[in-house]
């Protein structure tokens, strides 16, 4: 029941927008399919490949080595690796504009040192599709990261010892065993990279590629009146896409199942590189967060130094609100995540299940749309109550333009997220677990609360705090769909930035860094202590650096 | 199904979130008449409040707002946005939108407001003495506020004064590799195109579109300061620009580089010889059904009032709508100019025409 009724609610304004898709759109469409349509497609699939190749690589290869690898600087990399994730990609793209387009310092002093003028040398657009994937990977990879460390941190030695015994390298373990035993997680954090990529509106518009979601805000926005129809109809061709990423995950997965078979962890091995071996490890692990955080949040200091938004006072005022909002949302996002969780492991239907997975798809749609979705069922509320509400508050709309909208939209965008992290760590949860709690006398609900819930509790936290970061870095729902006089940090941000003042927009876009900064250490600490159980057994190997692990054991252990 | 637990958190929550909404300034009609309160009421009968969605996103807007509200006692609450998604906002509210003002930045924007029937017609005598009629509604539907003329930059050291001299030059094969204009998608340069498919009807304008296509110096990408810098810096030898962001780049004391910028191109007035310069507007219109529409038409009163155009317009270095206005110094030291005087919602009305045209081109 809570999972059709919640699934419900979050999948009418997709709905709403998908129901227009046989419309007629005078024209429009066809239009549109014979002059950009295939421009849209084309850099589209070609982002979404750049993107899923390389966060996957980057992701995994820096969640094993500062999971299972000793070299210098590992500590700080576990956590300094989430840093990106507080960067938003408009103003990383805005950033690396500013510093190396053909009229950026960069190139102007290359020029002036030279003497060149334009033709007499080569340098990379910035503006390019190329630009796109790199600005893309680095802001995404910490979800493959993130999905990836946790599949790893929570691994069992023993599989990977049978591997060595049996003859396999390092590498080989890597690739034949420790790789395909993480990728549902791995999966799950792909997804969600090539959902946010799909739906990426600010950078990819700022860099001048033409996907779908620039595509759908352009044909929103065009002056006709089956503009909207039109622009659905593209949303639907991007749902499409969507369908097919996920039907193609869920089939090469098949019949296999990953969770564990006994509870009993021992701790990590970790193997000790050396000498240059260690140090390029660190200097690996160092490229993605220098240039998905450190280079940005770099050229916004140096901005707000030089100028910087000339209203500082209101910062402060629009920065508690963004933190308001963002932990408003993430509780809530948290909430409706475990209720759709739980009550498919309960009693999973073919009803709920599709509803939940169109629930889900919220994340690939652009922010537009999703607003849009949202005012339809909204509005149509306020005007059944309108009786009642202007007797009770004396004005018409009461739920359209109101904090309640702004949320709604934040919950259709972002419960895929927390959804995810809920259920990849639900899915580790084995069902003799549910079985031995149920024989044992708790009822469906109490094995819930007691049981699973404890054991969640990484998972949980890692839920809200990824859907706080991404409410602290949301902009075109909020704009459409928030009060008056309610502004935000990132609304304030493109204010200034869509009035071409990035100087002044520099000293916001630091501070939304900033907000976006708390959940993320927030988020390395949980995942410091992912490790179900301390050490049975001590590590054979090097047993090193796991004081920590055996003494923070979650209390959520002893229930087991 | 005692799974009820899950809602209380929940619901203590949304009300904790409703009660949010509520206390802040969301509701705004709290006390107000039935939308239907038509012209005839008097301002008494009106809360204290206007409640207006705007556009326009600059920071001097506030400052006029804020004088508003100090002369007449009305309070000014904001939503700013995006135009097409606050029309959308509009259309979906309908009648109970608790919206009285609609500030649009382009003509085109205007003219579709005025197609889904958002505005309200207002007949205010202040208002038609002050704005001339090619800047206005005929009914009233909506009112420009400020100008602001599309205008042609060239490279000091490497284009002679007089080398271009109208838009369509632009699609001269001359300058094949030496045009910067931003993308398709832009208001203003949809306006463009309407203006030239108003000027030489739908054929000639397609292919004046398609020669300016293949005269780009690049993918049209950033806006129009980005336009100015590149020029400058180099990577093309004209660019098209609204006259603001070049007196804005002029002024800009705390940047150097844009200063640079600015002084490194000269300005264009195009089509000085024939039908004129391209002039776009800013405006606002009462939206059908606005709880406050006095309140509305005092404040468009306003707006287009001496003091305020100062800063409404002069804040932004654009024209002010009102004629006898001085404009600020760099605007006036742009010189005189002839601007087209079509009215704003005949090329307004060509923007779809305009933008599938610019798609078949290959202008993104």
């Amino acid at each position: 029941m809570v999972v059709v009724l919640v699934s419900g609610i979050i999948a009418i304004p997709i709905l709403a927008v998908a129901s227009r898709v046989g419309a007629d759109t005078g024209g429009l469409w066809r239009h549109l399919a014979s002059t950009v349509l295939s421009e849209y497609l084309r850099n589209t699939l070609w982002l979404v490949l750049g993107v899923g190749v390389s966060t996957v690589v980057l992701g995994v290869a820096t969640a094993w080595a500062v999971t299972l690898c000793r070299f210098p600087g590992r500590s700080f990399f576990r956590w300094a690796l989430l840093l990106p994730l507080a960067m938003p990609t408009y103003l990383s793209a805005y950033a690396y504009t500013d510093l190396l387009q053909f009229s950026g310092p960069v190139q102007s002093s290359l020029r002036s040192l030279f003497d060149w003028s334009r033709g007499d040398y080569y340098f990379p657009e910035i503006r390019s599709l190329y630009g796109a994937v790199i600005v893309l990977s680095l802001a995404l990879s910490p979800y493959v990261y993130l999905a990836a460390r946790a599949a790893f941190v929570e691994q069992s030695v023993c599989v990977l010892e049978v591997s060595r015994t049996l003859g396999h390298g390092p590498w080989s373990s890597f690739f034949r065993v420790a790789l395909p035993l993480a990728r549902p997680s791995v999966a799950v954090g792909l997804s969600l990279v090539l959902m946010e990529t799909l739906a990426e509106f600010g950078a990819v518009d700022y860099f001048a590629v033409d996907t779908f979601a620039t595509g759908i805000y352009r044909t929103f926005t065009m002056p006709d009146d089956h503009a909207l129809t039109a622009a659905a109809q593209l949303a639907a061709c991007l749902l499409l896409l969507v369908a097919v990423l996920v039907a193609a995950e869920a089939w090469s997965r098949r019949a296999a199942r990953f969770h564990h078979t006994t509870i009993r962890h021992r701790e990590l091995p970790s193997w000790r590189l050396s000498g240059l071996r260690g140090w390029l490890t660190s200097l690996i692990c160092v490229v993605p967060i220098l240039l998905g955080f450190g280079v940005p949040a770099a050229v916004f200091v140096v901005e707000s130094w030089r100028a910087g938004d000339p209203r500082l006072d209101s910062l402060w005022h629009l920065g508690l609100r963004s933190l308001v909002l963002g932990i408003m949302a993430g509780v809530l996002a948290l909430a409706l995540a475990l209720a759709v969780a739980f009550g498919r492991r309960l009693r999973p239907t073919p009803l709920s299940r599709s509803l939940a997975r169109v629930a889900g798809i919220g994340y690939a749609i652009p922010g537009v749309v999703i607003a849009i979705g949202v005012l339809i069922p909204l509005v149509w509320l306020d005007r059944s109550l309108s009786g009642w509400s202007e007797v009770l508050f004396g004005s018409g709309l009461i739920l359209s333009g109101s904090l309640v909208a702004v949320l709604y939209g934040y919950q259709v965008r972002f419960l895929a997220l927390a959804l995810g992290v809920i259920r990849t760590g639900l899915a580790r949860i084995g069902p003799s677990i549910d079985g031995a709690a149920r024989t044992l006398g708790r009822p469906a609900l109490g094995m819930l609360t007691s049981v699973h819930l404890p054991m969640l509790r990484g998972s949980a936290a890692a839920a809200a705090a990824l859907v706080f970061v991404e409410v602290i870095k949301e902009l075109p729902a909020t704009l459409i769909l928030r009060p008056f006089d309610f502004d935000t940090l990132a609304v304030r941000v493109y204010q200034l930035a869509s009035d071409e003042r990035l100087s002044e927009a520099s000293t916001g876009a630091l501070a939304v860094i900033l907000v976006g900064l708390v959940p993320v250490v927030a988020l390395s600490h949980v995942l410091d202590r992912a490790r179900p159980m301390g050490p049975i057994v001590s590590g054979p190997i090097e047993p090193a650096e796991s004081e920590e692990q055996s003494e923070e054991r979650p209390d959520g252990s002893s229930e087991r | 199904m005692t799974r009820s637990w899950l809602f209380v958190p929940l619901a203590l929550l949304l009300a904790f979130v409703t009660a949010c909404g509520g206390s802040g300034p969301s509701q705004p009609a709290s006390t107000s008449d039935a939308p239907e309160a038509g012209a005839a009421d008097s301002p008494q009968t009106e809360d204290s409040v206007v409640n207006v969605y705007s556009a326009r996103h600059y920071d001097t807007d506030d400052q006029v707002f804020g004088a508003f509200e100090e002369e007449t006692g009305i309070k000014v609450h904001i939503v700013e946005g995006d135009s097409a998604a606050l029309l959308e906002r509009l259309r979906r509210e309908g009648e109970e939108s608790p919206a009285d003002l609609f500030i649009a930045v382009d003509a085109g924007r205007l003219f579709h407001a005025e197609q889904a029937g958002i505005f309200d017609s207002v007949t205010s005598e202040i208002l038609e003495e002050r704005i001339p009629a090619s800047l206005r509604h005929p009914e009233g539907l909506w009112f420009g506020l400020t100008k602001r003329a599309r205008v042609i930059v060239y490279a000091k050291d490497r284009v002679e004064a007089g080398e271009i001299n109208t838009y369509e030059d632009l699609a001269d094969p001359k300058w094949q590799g030496r045009v910067l204009i931003r993308s398709s998608s832009n208001v203003y340069n949809q306006s463009l195109m309407g203006a030239m498919v108003a000027a030489h009807g739908e054929p000639a304008a397609e292919e004046w579109c398609k020669g300016l296509v293949a005269n780009l110096a690049r993918k049209p990408q950033g806006g129009d300061r980005d336009q100015v810098r590149a020029v400058a810096a180099g990577e093309g030898d004209v660019a098209v620009v609204n006259s603001y962001y070049l007196a804005q780049m002029i002024a800009a004391t705390d940047k150097p580089e844009d200063q640079a910028a600015a002084a490194a191109v000269g300005i264009v007035f195009p089509n000085q010889g024939d039908r004129g310069t391209h002039v776009n507007i800013s405006g606002a219109g009462v939206v059908r059904g606005a709880p406050h529409r006095q309140n509305a038409i005092r404040l468009l009163e306003y707006l287009t009032g001496a003091d305020a155009q100062a800063i409404f317009a002069g804040g932004n270095k654009e024209y002010a709508v009102v004629d006898g206005y001085a404009a600020v110094p760099e605007l006036e030291g742009f010189g005189e100019f002839q601007e087209d005087s079509v009215n704003a919602s005949v090329f307004g009305s060509s923007g779809q025409q305009a933008l599938r045209m610019m798609d078949r081109c290959g202008w993104r």
